[in-house]
């Protein structure tokens, strides 16, 4: 039988509601999308049934993960960050600039660190071979980017708001419009992949993704916030979007955390 | 969330993971990603395997990242796995000289994926291993793991996580050597003989 919206918009709702009691029974908030989460169907055979095993770092600071793979320069080209910028033609759609800081949870700036994003054309569709969505493809984009944080932690793209999406996960799912970002911090334990959202999309209640993130709080960090201040005169509209990095690094042991 | 409240070093909530999804295979795979070791080294390791899911079927579109040190046991800090053409924007990929230590592969339509890289060195008391870092449509948030490489007894059993382990969860993490040099590992995301996968505190 053919899941509907009702019966995904059911099982949301009680995944909140046991998040909610385990809150309200003094368990921990929980930042980050629990693996198993059934209203995204492909989670039920891809998640782990045994718990992870925890690894204190501050026991050993020779932890190959407490270290992170490094890039430079030679890794990125000048008009990486600008993916309006790759083809001979512009790409259709509105341009917008998305920048922010990565930071850890310390609130420090994490720099030179590697920043990738991909994303849909304006019509949501991804330059993918296996995308069934026949929404037309724009020669004029591929939708791939990426930078190095600077000095402040800082990155900028500059790119085209991407579309929404139909998906199978039942039937009439939408994806709301995102931007997948992956992001290194300088220990492999901070390693991120998400997804940035635009605000006030009506699509939000009925993503199974995003409302895999249960607390409120959380899942409004994975939302960008319009600021004219980085709308760009005759060009673009302006999104800031802060990262924070979870996962221990080498300063906590520093400090005896 | 215009500004990130940074006054409370240690509490600023961090951004959520969200999965890889399907439509990475153009953005984050680079040429000759799974092509670690530099160009005849002496010292390369082949570890390969499938990805598995719950009824054991192997994942088309799993994405692993693997980080390991040196022989030596030290740490690369060498950037360059990706290095780029500044003319045409085109992946050149690493020189072929320089370790940087960072692979990243896709799993082909068989769900398989394999690694060249040099032979881990220990880092302290643990046992030499690479670190593994894996994502697929389907896993909402990454899961860590790590690929023990055989060779020395004394080490693996004195490894501090291994110890920890039963033999069966403990059998999980040690490649097995298919011949000189060539190890298979396999991970499995969930049921029979799941692989043991980590957090860190």
């Amino acid at each position: 039988m053919t899941l509907t919206q009702h019966d995904i918009d059911q099982e949301i709702a009680a995944e909140r509601a046991a998040y909610a009691e385990r809150v309200a029974q003094g368990a921990p908030v929980e930042h980050h999308p629990r693996r198993d989460y059934a209203p995204y169907r492909s989670s039920v055979l891809r998640h782990p049934k045994q718990p992870l095993v925890a690894i204190d770092v501050r026991k050993d600071p020779e932890l190959v993960e407490l270290s992170s793979p490094a890039f430079g320069e030679r890794d990125i080209t000048e008009i990486d960050n600008d993916l309006t910028r790759q083809h001979t033609g512009e790409p259709i759609g509105e341009r917008i600039t998305v920048s922010g800081r990565l930071l850890d949870r310390d609130g420090r700036p994490v720099r030179g660190q590697l920043i990738e994003i991909w994303q849909a054309n304006a019509a949501g569709r991804y330059a993918h071979q296996r995308e069934q969505h026949d929404a037309p493809l724009d020669p004029n984009f591929t939708g791939v980017g990426r930078t190095l944080t600077d000095d402040e932690g800082r990155y900028h793209f500059t790119t085209i708001q991407p579309g929404p999406y139909p998906w199978r996960n039942h039937l009439n799912a939408w994806r709301p419009a995102h931007i997948h970002f992956s992001v290194f911090g300088t220990a492999f334990t901070q390693r991120l992949v998400t997804q940035m959202y635009f605000p006030n999309d009506p699509l939000f209640p009925y993503d199974p993704i995003l409302q895999s993130v249960t607390d409120d709080a959380a899942r409004q960090r994975l939302v960008a916030t319009y600021d004219h201040s980085l709308s760009v005169p005759e060009f673009s509209l302006g999104y800031r979007w802060d990262i924070v990095l979870d996962g221990p690094n080498a300063t906590w042991m520093e400090e005896g955390r | 969330m215009t500004t990130t409240d940074t006054s409370r070093p240690g509490t600023v909530p961090p951004t959520p993971s969200q999965t890889v999804g399907p439509f990475y295979g153009y953005a984050l795979p680079f040429r000759g990603g799974e092509d670690v070791a530099p160009l005849g080294h002496p010292d390369t390791v082949t570890v390969h395997g499938y990805v598995t899911d719950g009824e054991g079927r192997p994942l088309p579109d799993a994405l692993l990242e693997v980080w390991g040190p040196a022989p030596d046991g030290t740490l690369p800090a060498v950037d360059g796995s990706m290095r780029r053409d500044p003319a045409t924007g085109a992946v050149l990929g690493r020189n072929g000289v320089e370790f940087t230590g960072f692979g990243r592969v896709q799993t082909d339509a068989d769900g398989h994926w394999y690694v060249r890289t040099l032979r881990p060195g220990a880092r302290g008391g643990n046992a030499p291993y690479l670190s593994v870092c894996v994502f697929a449509r389907g896993l909402l948030h990454h899961l860590f793991t790590r690929i023990y490489v055989p060779g020395d007894d004394a080490a693996l059993a004195g490894d501090p996580l291994l110890s920890r382990l039963e033999d069966e969860r403990r059998a999980t993490l040690i490649a097995a050597e298919e011949s000189v040099g060539t190890y298979r590992f396999d991970i499995r995301l969930q049921g029979e003989g799941e692989t043991v996968f980590l957090e860190f505190r």
